[in-house]
């Protein structure tokens, strides 16, 4: 009951955000926050760690921003394209990856990923350095259009959300049981008779849609596609956020999300860039060495801590 | 032949000698990186960063203390190792026993704070580091004209290569490192301080990183973002090779000097590529890598 | 009395543009607000980066910080050579802070996304670093100001002299993205008319350190110059490569866009008497080197280069043509700054072409030997003045459609 009131209220602050805060900001948030969240569903449920997912995000950033620019294709029309088409790669990529554990597997990934940042140099279409751009936003549904931030930026929510519930529902689904079992002990999911490879394979494929979906939107929201999306800082990105938000945690990832790009933006003014990876790399520290279970994880410990001490403190009537 | 009529063979020779050179290289950075890992499970993104602060290390002793080359070479990799002593006793201790992810995301935040803050001081443009006195002019083969410093690079690090596979594969201390790390309560109950076998294990390795740093400062610029460049590299041989195995580690980063020239000479784009598709067939095809040993 | 009236009328209308009140109809949102977007700590942040920013607000300074009464900001931010980086900034900058005009721009990708939504938003882009040439001629636009230089002005003073001389086979090494192939494209076609010939030219990914694979198919090639079409850090590692391998006694090096951090950072012994084009040098007269003085003192760069001077005047031309206009609107703006003529401590004989490309004098300049210096930052002298209108593309060979259809 208290979570569905925090949600309510997450939405209705959500709806009302963009009155008072920069609405390219917000889209921007949420759209590295449906990306984390998608990284999320891997690591902090299944226990992957792909160290590649920027692979994704790119794929469904260029394949977007191409479909929209090049063949003039509706909004919702090339958002789904992306999302296919990064799909698609996640079917390769995990059935070539969910085989190895661990650390291989966090390698693997990586590898592929850099294979796929060549393509994206290299191929005739991408733009080289200088990536996909000036792609329209075009009409959603041939009504909306969405070169108004406000009715993007209601785009970008309502696609946000429906991956955050597609996500939920996975989790709490008997699928996801089980997949948090093989995280737990992989060796009692297979004796359990579990085929535990296609259970990896299939949420690696809905994460790579997801991720796909994220850098779609976001394309629509830049008009622009580039190489930073395939790079492999951002898979080391979107790890800081899930970690920095709370690994494991569903609202985790959005938050860290939140908090890089709330970071990046303070700094990208003046000359301070390059203290973005100063202040990343404290950032790594600080919750590796001290929250863990980062800021949504940690929440509730500390709540429980401080009623802990109050009720210490006050003297029983 | 007739797939490839202009192979130049003068040409194609030369690029098998220079990607020789660049292997060694590759194989004394790998090998810091595998003896960290091999014996410590710590899976050390601060590689880079060290090799960076060595090149660094090399250029601020000559421009602060008057220290030439020879000095740099013989000092810097000691300071490097300090450092790395210093880091290993206040952060990565910490998290010791807690799996080696997190080690990876310790040190990786590590090198973007050390990076950041020398991009800041220092500038990315590269300082310039003189070739020592020595070591300048080349020779002459009938292929091509072969710098003498590049042969330094090549004997020095297949010399330092060898030495520590010897040290640890082949000596008594060797298999103290390789026992105490294995299973450290045991060589407790032996009266072996395990504590500090690891401190000296992560200091030496960090050490071999700083000396490459010191023998790349004349050949490349010393800048702040060499050690990212070459980082993800470095790791993707280690992986190849088998993590952990040391042997491996200096075979592969010959090998993969090879082919990344060979590259460079039929499709230089895909150069920095080229490694990570070898990367990706040997982790299907042999997962443990190219040299695992049998476990 | 009557003539009193009259008197007292004139007096009212003549000084009626520098009032205060006319000041805040005239100028958008009561200020000139200047965005300042370049590479703050990557490759080329020596180049231009915080020097840059620092001679925008000198500039400012000079002009007495307002104009028309309203005050003028400048903004600035690191853009890390990313062009969804920039491009989001230049978006927030016209969405929520009502920026005027953007100048710095050095990456290519950066300067192509910020100059679209600048155009479309109608602002000003003051073109410093970038050196393609497109944003003049197949991607120009009304509201592109070109300032320092471009690829074909960069090679035209140093290749065609080169060719005519008897050094007829060429090979590139290039930077692998299209400011790289712009280079080699503009410098392929002048050496093919001069009668030379390419032999061929390999493609170096941006940001490679060991460019010895690269200069040994240079030197196989039986080149007898080696053209660097790449810059900064890339153009000295390059050379660095070259020299230790023996190259550059057996053949010419010819560096086609050198800044001056760049040559600084280069072994004098390797570039001694290299010759390249430069739109500008800080030791080139008594005004450079007063403007030079002056600008170090204020910022923190070691050398001022071509895009520190660059930045400074075409920041102040935009800001006479705001005060010639009498408004801040765009399109009044860059009606009077292609009127104006250019003649400042960057730009000598020049004017802004209609398709925004400022024709300038450039230089045919020598890299000095270890012996000739007299200081570190002694590197260059200037040979030879290269006229503006020889050395840039003419209006109708561009062919920027906008220009040549209001002939």
């Amino acid at each position: 009951m208290n979570k569905r009131t925090l949600y309510c209220a997450l939405v209705v602050l959500a709806l009302l955000a963009p009155l008072a805060v920069y609405p390219v900001f917000l889209m921007k948030v949420l759209c590295f926050g449906l990306f984390a969240c998608a990284f999320n569903l891997l690591l902090g449920f299944g226990g992957l760690l792909s160290f590649g997912h920027a692979a994704f995000l790119g794929t469904g950033a260029y394949v977007t921003g191409y479909a929209m620019s090049t063949w003039g294709l509706t909004p919702e029309i090339g958002l789904l394209v992306g999302t296919l088409a990064s799909a698609a790669l996640g079917l390769v990529y995990g059935a070539l990856a969910v085989r190895r554990e661990g650390i291989y597997f966090a390698m693997v990934t990586l590898a592929l990923a850099q294979l796929m940042f060549f393509v994206y140099l290299q191929a005739p279409f991408t733009g080289g350095e200088d990536g996909l751009q000036g792609i329209p936003r075009g009409q959603l549904l041939g009504v909306v259009d969405l070169q108004s931030n406000m009715a993007m930026y209601y785009l970008v929510l309502a696609i946000f959300s429906g991956g955050f519930l597609l996500i939920h529902r996975t989790i709490h689904s008997p699928f996801g049981q089980v997949l948090k079992a093989i995280r737990d002990n992989e060796a009692r999911a297979i004796s359990l008779g579990y085929q535990v490879d296609r259970y990896k394979l299939l949420v690696f494929v809905i994460s790579a849609a997801l991720a796909g979906l994220a850098g779609a939107t976001k394309t629509l929201v830049f008009q622009l596609a580039s190489l930073n999306d395939v790079h492999w800082l951002m898979s080391g990105e979107v790890v800081l956020m899930t970690l920095v938000g709370g690994m494991g945690t569903f609202l985790g990832p959005l938050v860290g999300a939140g908090v890089l790009v709330s970071v990046e933006h303070a700094l990208s003014s003046g000359t301070l860039g390059a203290y973005v990876h100063v202040a990343m790399g404290m950032i790594f520290v600080l919750c590796v060495l001290l929250f863990r279970r980062g800021i949504v994880g940690e929440f509730p410990h500390l709540v429980s801590k401080l009623a802990k001490g109050i009720r210490r403190r006050l003297p029983m009537r | 032949m007739s797939i490839f009529p202009e192979i130049n063979l003068f040409g194609l020779f030369s690029q098998l000698l220079v990607g020789m050179i660049n292997g060694s290289f590759y194989a004394l950075l790998s090998l810091g990186l595998a003896i960290i890992f091999g014996l410590l499970r710590i899976i050390n993104f601060a590689q880079g960063a060290f090799y960076m602060l060595g090149a660094f290390g090399a250029w601020l002793s000559l421009q602060f203390l008057g220290l030439n080359y020879w000095w740099a070479l013989l000092l810097v990799p000691v300071g490097v190792g300090l450092l790395g002593t210093l880091l290993e006793r206040t952060l990565i201790r910490r998290i010791s026993g807690e799996g080696e992810l997190y080690s990876l995301l310790l040190t990786f935040g590590v090198a973007l704070i050390v990076q950041g803050l020398f991009s800041k001081w220092f500038g990315v443009s590269g300082l310039p580091y003189q070739v020592p006195e020595l070591l300048q002019g080349g020779i002459r083969l009938p292929v091509m004209y072969l710098p003498t410093y590049r042969v330094w690079i090549l004997l020095l690090s297949l010399g330092v290569c060898l030495a520590a596979w010897l040290l640890i594969e082949r000596t008594r201390l060797g298999s103290y490192l390789r026992a105490g790390t294995e299973n450290p309560q045991l060589m407790k109950a032996f009266g072996i301080n395990v504590p500090l076998i690891v401190t000296l294990t992560y200091s030496f390795g960090v050490a071999l990183a700083g000396l490459a740093g010191v023998l790349a400062a004349p050949v490349y610029s010393v800048s702040p973002l060499m050690g990212s460049n070459i980082l993800i590299v470095v790791f993707a041989i280690v992986v190849i090779g088998s993590m952990g195995s040391i042997g491996g580690a200096i075979l592969t980063g010959l090998g993969m000097g090879v082919i990344e020239g060979l590259t460079k000479y039929f499709y230089p784009e895909a150069s920095a590529t080229v490694i990570f598709l070898v990367m990706v067939l040997v982790l299907i095809f042999k997962p443990a890598g190219l040299f695992a040993r049998a476990a | 009395m009557k003539k009193l009236l009259h008197i007292l009328a004139a007096s009212l209308i003549s000084s009626a543009p520098v009032t205060g009140s006319t000041a805040e109809a005239t100028v958008s949102d009561g200020k000139v607000k200047i965005g300042v977007l370049a590479d703050m700590s990557g490759v080329y942040a020596d180049a231009c980066g915080p020097g840059c920013l620092e001679a925008v607000r000198m500039a400012v300074d000079n002009f007495g910080g307002s104009v028309l009464g309203a005050p003028i900001e400048v903004v600035s931010a690191d853009d890390q050579n990313k062009p969804d980086l920039g491009a989001a900034k230049v978006r927030e900058w016209i969405e929520q802070g009502q920026v005027d005009a953007v100048t710095g721009l050095v990456s290519t990708a950066v300067t192509g996304a910020a100059t679209k939504l600048l155009t479309a938003n109608e602002r000003i882009a003051l073109i410093v670093g970038a050196a393609s040439n497109a944003f003049t001629t197949s991607e120009c636009s009304p509201f592109n100001a070109h300032w320092t230089y471009d690829v074909v002005s960069l090679v035209a003073g140093t290749v065609k002299p080169m060719v005519e001389s008897g050094k007829k086979k060429w090979f590139f090494i290039t930077a692998d993205y299209t400011f790289g192939y712009d280079l080699e494209k503009a410098a392929t076609e002048i050496i093919t008319a001069s009668g030379g010939e390419v032999l061929g030219s390999v493609r170096a990914p941006l940001g490679t350190t060991d460019f010895s694979s690269y200069v040994l198919q240079a030197q196989a090639s039986g080149a007898e110059v080696i053209a660097m079409a790449n810059s900064s850090a890339d153009l000295v590692n390059a050379l660095k490569a070259a020299s230790e391998f023996g190259i550059t006694e057996m053949a010419d090096v010819a560096g086609l866009l050198v800044v001056t951090t760049a040559a600084k950072a280069m072994d004098p012994s390797v570039a001694a008497g290299m010759n390249l084009t430069a739109p500008f040098y800080w030791d080139m007269d008594e005004v450079t080197r007063d403007w030079s003085a002056r600008f170090k003192a204020r910022s923190s760069v070691s050398i001022p280069t071509a895009l520190h001077a660059s930045a400074y005047s075409s920041t102040l031309h935009y800001l006479k043509a705001i005060e010639a206009a009498g408004t801040d609107e765009a399109k009044a703006v860059m009606a009077k700054m292609k009127t104006m003529p250019v003649n400042d401590v960057f730009s000598r004989n020049g004017y802004l072409r209609r398709d925004g490309r400022l024709v300038h004098d450039m230089y045919l300049v020598r890299i000095k030997g270890p012996s000739e210096r007299e200081s570190e930052n002694d590197i260059f002298v200037v040979e030879k003045t290269l006229p503006g209108d020889d050395v840039y593309l003419s209006l109708e060979a561009g062919g920027c459609s906008f220009a040549l259809n209001r002939q």
